[in-house]
């Protein structure tokens, strides 16, 4: 393995991190907005695992393997959530998510009549 | 290896860059994938030889996927942005990137040789000291199942009573 | 004996206490008995006292007896105490024997009045807060006492508060007299902090002891209590009040307004005349104010329509002998003119009462005229008092005390000659105003004929009855008799009271009057006393002809418009534009500031403002709750980039 300075590793993960957060402010469409916030986790993960090296310990790609667990369930549950909103209000607009006009479709969502 | 982890960080960015300014959502999937491999490769770099197939694995293949599939049932929903939108968001981040920067320009740019971490080194340490970590991991995965399976259910219902 | 002179001042409070609580339901009989009995109580106890004073006077000239420990605040702890001293016994057998008799009276006057019990629970107030204003040993009580006093005018100047008027007049006693009251208290303030102490006799020592004579900070505390004096004793420059306070009942005038409370300010002086000797300046000033005051107060005396107005000018000007004489270092002969002038000035008001109930109140003296005819009794009463005023023998209160002022005036040299020449001419205006009123009222034809009302016509046969009769006819035999007390050398007499009174005050440094100029003095202000009579009589002559047309047109009750006089008479007449100069300088500005500041310009900062900027910060913070998913999302970032900065930076 070549000599690689560990500060442009940090310095890579920060770039994806910050074009993720771009990202998540930017788009509207609700699974973009999902879609970043895994980057910005892979760039977390990225420095994680710089980190680890850096040591030449574990422990980076022990961290990387809790945030990728992390990652799948939280991706899992996200996508159900989008997938129940979007057979509510067939659009994945972020902008139409406003309480005020969700509120007729509201207490449908609490009661469970079925 | 410097080339390759030069190759690996530009194409990482390039490909982060491009996906978050497409309209179509499977073209910023199918770019977000060339950055997880690029990723990967840089952890191959950097003497993590393990996460970087787990990377590829789980992450572009597993969880990606996933995403194909919502698409797949929504279908792609065009939603536009005007350039304006970018400015602020941009401003916000390239703070945020200065201060990292600003920390990183604190130490010395000197190489040191990567050092490579093999699995069985990280096998030892997540169910060693990590072990704990390891079961927390699992009722987390454990509830991500049992909520998706919930919600999805219901999902389904509510598809069924239109 | 003298232990239990507490009572003396208890008992009228307690009159005040039964008759507020219980008076609305008491007949009148129970509400005359217990305000005047009350009073008799502690005249006949203060009488007792003074006795045994007298009888065996206690060490050092003055006994103090302690209540309670009133106030412990550090090294500052006044307590309730009396001090039965030759000043302070003189001071409560005026206050109780006056005050006595004028309860009598107004037992009888106030009869056809509503609110008798109110009244008289009022005037047991006053004079149990006069009292203490004697009695008390340090000047923290004196000056709730003082308070009280102020307080009672208040009440009783108001006492028919129906009338507006009646309203406006105890206002404008009560504001004036703060002021002086503000400056009594801030003298106060400053001897507590310099000296430590409100006890008079430690004043007076330490005050001798630390400060040089005329240092500064003796002269500000002497004038700062100056202040004090001149506002409750109406001199300048705070006169003004004085003559609207006889919107007041008889009664009260002749308690309060000239009698005791007024002359609470010269009892101060007396008291603390220490620190007046450590500041020969302002003692100086208390002269000045006194002469100005004599002629100032004597020459709006003469231009009077209401009798009563007459009389309060009257007093004005006799204040001003007092502090002439304290300004001189007289301290005793001061307190003398005080205790004649009570007799004097109180049977005037007291007699002036009987004319005003018996034409229907009728103020207007023009509207009087030759009621000897009609009330011979109360015309004798009131020519008696009117002499005694003049200091014109037979009567010798007056002659005695006001001789000795402007002898001792003429005695101390340099700035005494000059009061005394002011005093001098004082003696002849006073005659001239006071002879002006005997004329006006008592001589010549009855007008009674004008009011129509056979009310007043039967009135005016059937006298005042022997309740008002018997208090004047004492004040009377006082006056006539009361300059016995220190009738002047060369008549051969003997300075009892004054003697009595010099166990408590200074001697004082002033020579001895040689008997030849005595006898001079003497016959020069008897001269001026006695040129004032034809003087008057030819202003009264001069006045039965203009006037009577616009008597004609007076309603009884009221006083007639002003006739056309000539404008230094009518200068003369409104208190030398006092209440002009106090209106443009003062009220108007401050009223006109209060108009403007309607809306409160500090509470539209403060309350209005905090208000506003409450609202606009909450209304920048609703800004932020808008519904919106990437704002909330884009807060994040903002607020991780801040907190990392932060972090990194600091």
């Amino acid at each position: 393995m070549a000599s690689i300075p560990y500060e442009l590793g940090l310095l890579l993960a920060g770039v994806l991190f910050a074009i993720g957060g771009v990202g998540v402010i930017t788009r509207r469409n609700l699974l973009m907005i999902l879609l970043c916030v895994e980057v910005m986790l892979n760039a977390a993960g990225l420095a994680f695992i710089v980190g680890g090296s850096r040591w030449g310990q574990a422990d980076g790609q022990v961290m990387f393997i809790f945030l990728i667990s992390m990652a799948a369930a939280e991706v899992a549950v996200g996508l159900a959530l989008l997938l129940l909103h979007f057979g509510r209000s067939r659009t994945l607009d972020a902008d139409a998510l406003k309480a005020s006009e969700r509120s007729p479709s509201a207490p449908e969502a609490v009661g469970d009549e079925r | 290896m410097n080339v390759a982890f030069a190759l690996g960080a530009v194409v990482a960015v390039a490909a982060t860059i491009l996906m978050i300014t497409r309209k179509n959502p499977v073209h910023a999937l199918l770019y977000f994938v060339v950055s997880l491999l690029a990723s990967a490769v840089v952890m191959f770099v950097l003497g993590a030889a393990f996460v970087a197939a787990l990377e590829v694995i789980v992450y572009a293949g597993a969880i990606m996927v996933l995403f194909v599939f919502v698409i797949m049932l929504i279908g792609p929903e065009r939603i536009p942005i005007p350039g304006k939108a970018w400015i602020g968001p941009s401003i916000l981040s390239l703070v945020l990137l200065a201060e990292v920067g600003w920390v990183l320009a604190q130490g010395s740019f000197t190489g040191q040789p990567a050092v490579e971490v093999t699995p069985k080194q990280v096998g030892m340490a997540l169910f060693g000291p990590y072990i704990l970590g390891a079961e927390v991991a699992a009722f987390l995965l454990l509830a991500g199942l049992v909520g998706a399976f919930h919600l999805g259910r219901r999902a389904v219902q509510d598809e069924r009573k239109k | 004996m003298l232990s239990w002179t507490w009572c003396i001042p208890a008992l009228p409070l307690a009159g005040f206490l039964v008759l507020a609580v219980l008076g609305g339901r008491l007949p009148r009989a129970a509400t005359a008995t217990i305000g005047a009995g009350s009073v008799f109580l502690s005249f006949a106890a203060a009488a007792a006292a003074g006795a045994s004073f007298l009888a065996s006077p206690p060490a050092g000239g003055s006994f103090t007896y302690v209540l309670w420990q009133w106030i412990t605040a550090g090294s500052f702890s006044p307590s309730l105490s009396f001090t039965i001293d030759a000043l302070s016994v003189v001071m409560m057998l005026v206050v109780t024997g006056v005050g006595f008799l004028i309860h009598l009276y107004s037992t009888r006057f106030m009869a056809d009045e509503e609110g008798y019990s109110r009244f008289f629970a009022y005037m047991n107030l006053f004079v149990g807060s006069m009292l203490i204003l004697v009695m008390a040993s340090n000047l923290l009580l004196l000056y709730l006492g003082w308070e009280g006093v102020g307080l009672c005018s208040f009440l009783l100047i108001g006492f028919w508060y129906k009338d507006p008027e009646n309203a406006r007049s105890a206002r404008k006693a009560f504001i004036v007299t703060r002021i002086g009251d503000v400056s009594l208290a801030i003298g106060l303030f400053l001897l507590v902090t310099t000296l430590g102490t409100l006890e008079v006799k430690e004043i007076a020592q330490k005050a001798a002891a630390q400060w040089q004579t005329g240092s500064t900070l003796a002269v500000a505390v002497a004038a700062l209590l100056l202040g004090g004096a001149v506002g409750k004793s109406a001199q300048l420059p705070l006169q003004t009040w004085l003559p609207d306070a006889m919107a007041g009942p008889s009664p009260v005038s002749a308690l309060i307004h000239a009698a005791t409370m007024v002359t609470a300010g010269v009892y101060l002086i007396a008291r603390t005349n220490a620190l007046f000797i450590l500041a020969p300046p302002v003692q100086l000033a208390v002269g000045i104010i006194g002469a100005a005051g004599v002629l100032l107060a004597g020459m709006s005396a003469l231009t009077q329509r209401n009798i009563k107005r007459v009389l309060a000018y009257s007093t004005m000007s006799q204040l001003g002998y007092m502090f002439l004489a304290l300004g001189i270092g007289a301290w005793s002969g001061a307190i003398f003119h005080l205790v004649t002038h009570a007799f004097f000035k109180s049977l005037l008001f007291l007699g002036g009462g009987v004319l005003i109930l018996a034409m229907n109140h009728e103020h207007d003296i023009y509207a009087m005229g030759g009621l000897a005819k009609k009330s011979p009794f109360t015309f004798w009463m009131f020519l008696i008092a009117s002499l005694t005023l003049a200091a014109i023998p037979p009567t010798t209160a007056g002659f005695s005390s006001k001789d000795l002022i402007l002898a001792l005036a003429w005695q101390s040299g340099g700035a005494g000659r000059v009061f005394w020449a002011l005093g001098l001419a004082g003696v002849f205006v006073t005659s001239v105003y006071i002879f002006r009123l005997v004329f006006i009222v008592f001589a010549g034809p009855p007008r009674a004929e004008v009011h129509g009302h056979g009310h007043a016509a039967g009135k005016n046969g059937q006298q005042a009855g022997p309740v008002m009769g018997i208090p004047l006819a004492i004040l009377a035999a006082l006056c006539l008799g009361g300059g016995l007390l220190a009738l002047p050398h060369d008549l051969g007499g003997s300075p009892y009271i004054l003697s009595f009174l010099n166990t408590a005050l200074p001697a004082g440094s002033i020579p001895e009057t040689p008997l030849r100029t005595e006898w001079i003095l003497q016959v020069v202000s008897e001269a001026a006393s006695l040129l004032g009579i034809p003087v008057a009589w030819l202003v009264y002559r001069r006045s039965r002809t203009a006037p009577a047309a616009a008597a004609a047109a007076a309603t009884p009750g009221q006083v007639a418009p002003a006739a056309r006089l000539p404008a230094v008479a009518r200068f003369l007449q409104s208190g030398w534009g006092f209440d002009w100069l106090y209106d443009a300088v003062f009220v108007r500005p401050f009223v006109w500031i209060a108009k403007v500041n309607v809306r409160d310009v500090v509470d539209r900062i403060v309350a209005d403002g905090v208000g506003g900027l409450l609202m606009l910060l909450s209304r920048a913070v609703r800004w932020t709750q808008n519904g919106r998913v990437r704002w909330y999302a884009a807060g994040l970032a903002a607020g991780a980039a801040l907190i990392v900065a932060a972090v990194v930076l600091l």
